[in-house]
């Protein structure tokens, strides 16, 4: 028990709970995936079949698989702080039903028993929802987003809420109002972000699989930062009824796993058109999974014809040269697979980073005056009806959120909406139409998710341009609505074990199938690496 | 769920605009529902008219060195079953909060989702408008910060409103000169309305209620064409009756489904500039509007006599009944930025040509076309604008004379004892057992002289208050009229011989006393008596023998 070393008084309700569970099953803690020091460790299987054929073979309880969960949770969250609430008894509670459901030999989902973290700014009907901010603190939502009760038709469970930058703004996690999250490969460096809770709890093995939300690359982001499998669906792939608005335009539910399938059957679970979001595509839903390949039988030149595109500005200056390295690798394990490589030109792509964050504040800007403390979440008393305002805001955002909301009111004001708003408009369809070009010509584009690995807590903290600027590999693909998977392709000197460096393939509009079919063949392939981080591996 | 979430907002003197005392407070209220029956435009006016008279008068002088420019902008809550953009249901009246949901109340997390009756509603307003219609439009967020706007935004449109450039027409009261009047339009929009905010007694603080955000509106704006206040509220008593002709919204200004907001200035004639424009809002009623402006001209011409039209400041002024003036509600210190951008939550709004065909052709014969075909029929503008201002009253008077009734009777019917019998019962036209039909058919047997006049009123209110059929009363009262002059002759001879004295004093040069013979006979006849035979054999035998 680490019972001393908690700083997290959102685990001490847990772990109270958890010493008295512990005691009843205390045989069961070990990790469903083991690290082997072996030279060329087997390539990442589908925890979720692994849970299923767990399950259903009676081999294991979900309560018992639960309480693996849990353990790890209490164990390492402590230190990684990925989880801003962990719902241990609902988590007990539905395990417990599912293992009777099981018992009755019941048909059950294709995620039962799937322990899902989910992202503070995802409405969870049973659990706070504060978007990582002050403002809405201990806010419950009345509903559960889309995106979750689909998840739980699926059979899935919920295990808490994960960790981000306030209301998505943030590319480290460190614009959270409650707590640092670290990297599980390096407990000195940030987990990415917005995401960094989501992709910090998979990477851990906290969870199985993790919802995040991506409006400028804070699902891809932290996956690459985490060595995880991120994928940010196409715009309107994915009700967004539910996740607290940053920029509307821009923002999409995206899934995190510890493979490809993994983050394929989550994204089956929860796509598909919802009433409640007029954004949401009427677009048929394929079984991302269906195409999927077992290694065994996979040819030699299992993706012959594949055109991809790599991204020549993505490779330029100011990216680090030990990422272009393993992007350049990874090309040439494409290469190996058949694929015909070549290198595209997106002119537009420097303009995206500008027009993104034009576009992101403005809508931010607007998003966020819902949060006035009239109704619900923190308000300040005041005399007055403008202090109230004033106050409510003043200390229930953060540093990050009013520089945002100030650049977008500017920006929307009048006499500079032409100069800001509408330019980067003009931009984003620039971005579009240079996308759909290159896409026209190439089955899928890559480059690498970020332009370095995971940097120390606290480097990039003060500098926001800088900051800004590490979201220059993932914004355009929002501008353009396209959907976009990275996963871990190498890793890179740092930390204890080294650094993941993620890979992003972007594809075709409602493509995603693409994207997992490639995504898949290359994580089987891939020789000589292992994304399990040394805090997964020391459980 | 909703009650726990809503705070009251403490405040100090609160008028509309509070300057306030902000706590948390959770406590329910409960809102006074003020449900008075609609009024028409036409009934109010006659009162508007008398109550500014004096003033008009002490103004007059003045007033002919200047010219008034009033433009509006009207607020039209839809009938939607819904709200604009989440399935809760709207009624005027209940209880606080009581209908709300995350999306109306702007949970965090909660995205809008557009009402396609919103839409088709609009397009029927733009198309009875004459407006242009536009085939590719889109909602915008006008951002402002309000405890009755629960997003901080509304959802609005902003360049590009679904109708633009239309016109109405309108034909003014008799009563007040008359006259043919067409206006321009300017535009409509979609927007949705913001809730309430709900003052103690005291005025210490407040509550909001979210029942009324996210109901659908309609903006329209009209060009600032009117002249008077008398203009200004036919232009709105017209637009009232527009909407209820199309059935998207019931128009009931007391309940705030129609709001007008009026913007006055006033120049020296021969001007072309505008003058300084004044803002006035909390106008109840068309009479209110009517009066409001008509000071508001007033105070401003005055002004500009005075030497002092620099006093008159772009403001916005309110409305106060019981001192029927405006005062100053709040100086306007420059324009409002309201920080438009295009909506991302909803997709564009596409028209296709047929979805407005198929509207166009849905649409109802409208006020101003019924009113052109009644002038053709022949009837008095005075009677053309009762019978038209209530669309139930004018189909019901379209259905009686297509049983071939006479057009001037059925008028008259309608607009005499049917609409007295309304009144006293305050009950609406089609909430009468009488049908058309019947009243044709009343007014039928009249003129062809089977029942009496008298006889035919009788049996009116039967029918309005029980219903069936002029035939069946006529037969079960046995209420035929008694035409033959033999049978009229036999009463006259009995009555006349009943009444020696009477007759003495008639013959005597008490000619008056016919009546009372008159009366005395139709009484006998139980009143079927035919009145012009009595009466010619009546006078035969009175003054037979003198």
């Amino acid at each position: 028990m680490l019972l001393s070393s908690v700083q997290n008084p959102r685990l001490l309700y847990l772990q109270s709970r958890l010493s008295h569970f512990n005691f009843r099953i205390k045989s069961s803690l070990h990790t469903s995936q083991t690290l082997t020091l072996t030279p060329s460790p087997p390539p990442p299987t589908s925890q979720i079949l692994d849970i299923r054929k767990t399950l259903l073979s009676r081999e294991k309880t979900a309560v018992e698989l639960a309480g693996d969960y849990l353990t790890r949770i209490q164990r390492s969250d402590p230190k990684l702080k990925s989880f801003l609430y962990v719902s241990e008894e609902s988590v007990l509670r539905e395990a417990e039903e599912l293992d009777r459901k099981i018992e009755r030999n019941e048909e059950v989902g294709p995620l039962a028993g799937v322990y899902v973290g989910v992202k503070d700014n995802i409405c969870t009907a049973d659990m706070p929802s504060t978007a990582g901010s002050r403002i809405l603190e201990n806010y419950k939502p009345a509903y559960d987003a889309t995106a979750v009760s689909k998840m739980r038709e699926s059979g899935a469970i919920v295990v808490g809420k994960t960790n981000m930058d306030e209301f998505g703004m943030g590319s480290s996690t460190e614009a959270s109002a409650y707590q640092v999250t670290a990297n599980p490969w390096d407990l000195s460096r940030v987990p990415g972000g917005s995401s960094g809770g989501s992709a910090s709890a998979v990477s851990a093995r906290q969870c199985v699989v993790s919802l995040g939300s991506d409006t400028g690359g804070s699902v891809r982001q932290p996956a690459s930062f985490c060595g995880v499998v991120g994928l940010k669906p196409t715009y309107g792939r994915v009700s967004r009824y539910g996740l607290v608005a940053y920029a509307s335009s821009l923002d999409v539910i995206g899934c995190f796993g510890s493979s490809v399938s993994d983050t394929g059957i989550l994204l089956n679970a929860i796509s598909g058109h919802d009433r409640h979001d007029a954004t949401s595509s009427r677009r048929e839903v394929p079984d991302f999974t269906s195409q999927f390949i077992s290694k065994d039988i996979l040819d030699s030149k299992p993706l012959k014809g594949l055109r991809v595109g790599v991204i020549r500005e993505t490779l330029d200056e100011g990216v680090d040269a030990e990422i272009v390295m393993s992007i350049r690798a990874a090309v040439s394990h494409l290469e190996e697979l058949g694929c015909t490589v070549t290198e595209v030109s997106l002119p537009s792509f420097s303009l995206g980073l500008p027009a993104y964050y034009i576009l992101a504040s403005s809508e931010s800007s607007s998003n966020l005056s819902r949060y006035d403390g009239v109704r619900y979440g923190n308000q300040c008393e005041s005399e007055e009806l403008n202090s109230l305002y004033e106050n409510t805001r003043a200390h229930g955002f953060g540093s990050e959120v009013k520089r945002r909301i100030l650049m977008g009111t500017y920006a929307l004001s009048a006499g500079y909406y032409d100069a800001y708003y509408k330019r980067a408009q003009q931009v984003r369809t620039l971005v579009r139409k240079s996308f759909k070009s290159a896409l026209d010509e190439n089955d899928i584009l890559i480059s690498p998710a970020a332009p370095s690995a995971a940097y120390k807590i606290g480097e990039k903290k003060d500098d926001p341009l800088a900051m800004y600027a590490g979201d220059i590999m993932t914004v355009n693909v929002n501008l353009a609505g396209l959907p976009a998977l990275v996963l871990p392709c190498g890793l890179v000197e740092g930390g204890p074990a080294g650094l993941p460096v993620g890979l992003q393939m972007i594809g075709a509009a409602f493509d995603e199938e693409k994207l997992l079919k490639v995504g898949h063949i290359f994580e089987q392939t891939l020789q000589d690496c292992c994304f399990v981080p040394p805090i997964a591996a020391d459980n | 769920m909703a009650l726990t979430m809503f705070r009251g907002i403490k405040c100090c003197p609160f008028s509309m605009y509070p300057s306030a005392l902000v706590a948390r407070k959770h406590v329910f209220l409960y809102c006074t529902m003020n449900n008075s029956p609609s009024q028409t435009a036409t009934q109010d006016k006659a009162q508007a008219n008398a109550k500014v008279s004096t003033q008009s008068k002490k103004m007059s002088k003045v007033a002919k060195d200047y010219e008034a420019i009033i433009g509006i902008e009207t607020h039209v809550q839809l009938s939607t079953l819904t709200k604009a953009f989440c399935t809760c249901p709207y009624n005027y009246g209940s209880q606080p909060n009581s209908s709300v949901c995350p999306i109306c109340m702007g949970l965090p997390g909660a995205l809008p989702v557009l009402n396609s009756k919103v839409i088709e509603y609009a397009v029927r307003l733009g198309l009875a408008l004459n407006c242009e219609l536009s085939f590719n439009s889109k909602f915008d967020r006008k951002q402002y910060f309000y405890p009755d706007l629960p997003k901080g935004y509304q959802i609005s449109q902003f360049d590009v409103p679904i109708a633009t450039g239309g016109f109405i027409d309108l034909d003014l009261p008799v009563e007040f000169g008359g006259g043919h009047r067409k206006f321009g339009i300017t535009r409509v929009h979609m927007e949705e309305d913001a809730g309430k905010l709900l003052h103690t007694g005291n005025g210490s603080f407040s509550q909001v209620d979210l029942n009324r955000a996210g109901v659908p509106l309609l903006e329209i704006v009209s060009e600032p064409d009117m002249r008077t206040g008398i203009e200004a509220a036919e232009y709105a008593a017209e637009l009232q009756r527009m909407v209820r002709y199309l059935g998207i919204s019931n128009g009931n200004m007391q309940e705030g489904s129609l709001r007008c907001d009026v913007n006055v200035s006033v120049r020296p004639w021969g001007q072309i500039e505008f003058g300084t424009k004044v803002e006035i809002k909390n106008l109840n009623s068309f009479s209110a509007m009517n009066r409001a402006i008509d000071f508001e001209i007033a105070r401003q011409e005055l002004l500009h006599s005075q030497g002092q039209a620099d006093q008159i400041v772009q403001e916005t002024r309110l409305w106060e009944e019981g001192a029927q003036k405006t005062v100053t509600m709040r100086k306007k210190e420059g324009l409002a930025d309201y920080r438009y951008f295009p909506e991302p939550d909803l997709p564009a709004v596409n028209l296709t040509i047929k979805y407005v065909d198929d509207i166009r052709d849905s649409l109802p014969e409208l006020p101003e076309m019924k009113r052109r075909r009644y002038e053709t029929m022949g009837l008095s503008m005075q009677d053309i604008l009762f019978l038209v201002n209530d669309m139930d009253v004018a189909d019901f008077f379209d259905a009686t004379i297509a049983k071939a009734a006479d057009v001037k009777l059925a008028a008259n019917w309608i607009m005499g004892d049917i609409a007295a019998y309304l009144k006293n019962e305050k009950l609406s036209i089609n909430e009468v057992k009488l049908t058309p039909e019947e009243l044709g058919e009343l007014i039928a047997s009249i003129k062809s002289g089977t029942i009496s006049g008298k006889i035919g009123k009788e049996i009116l209110f039967e029918l309005l208050a029980k219903g069936g059929t002029v035939q069946g009363l006529i037969k079960e009262k046995d209420l035929v009229q008694i035409a033959d002059p033999v049978e009229i002759e036999k009463m006259v001879d009995k009555v006349i011989a009943d009444n020696p004295k009477q007759l003495e004093q008639y013959r005597g040069g008490k000619t008056k006393l016919q009546g009372f013979f008159a009366g005395q006979i139709m009484k006998a006849s139980k009143g079927k008596a035919n009145p012009g035979i009595l009466n010619k054999i009546l006078l035969e035998k009175l003054n037979a023998k003198s």
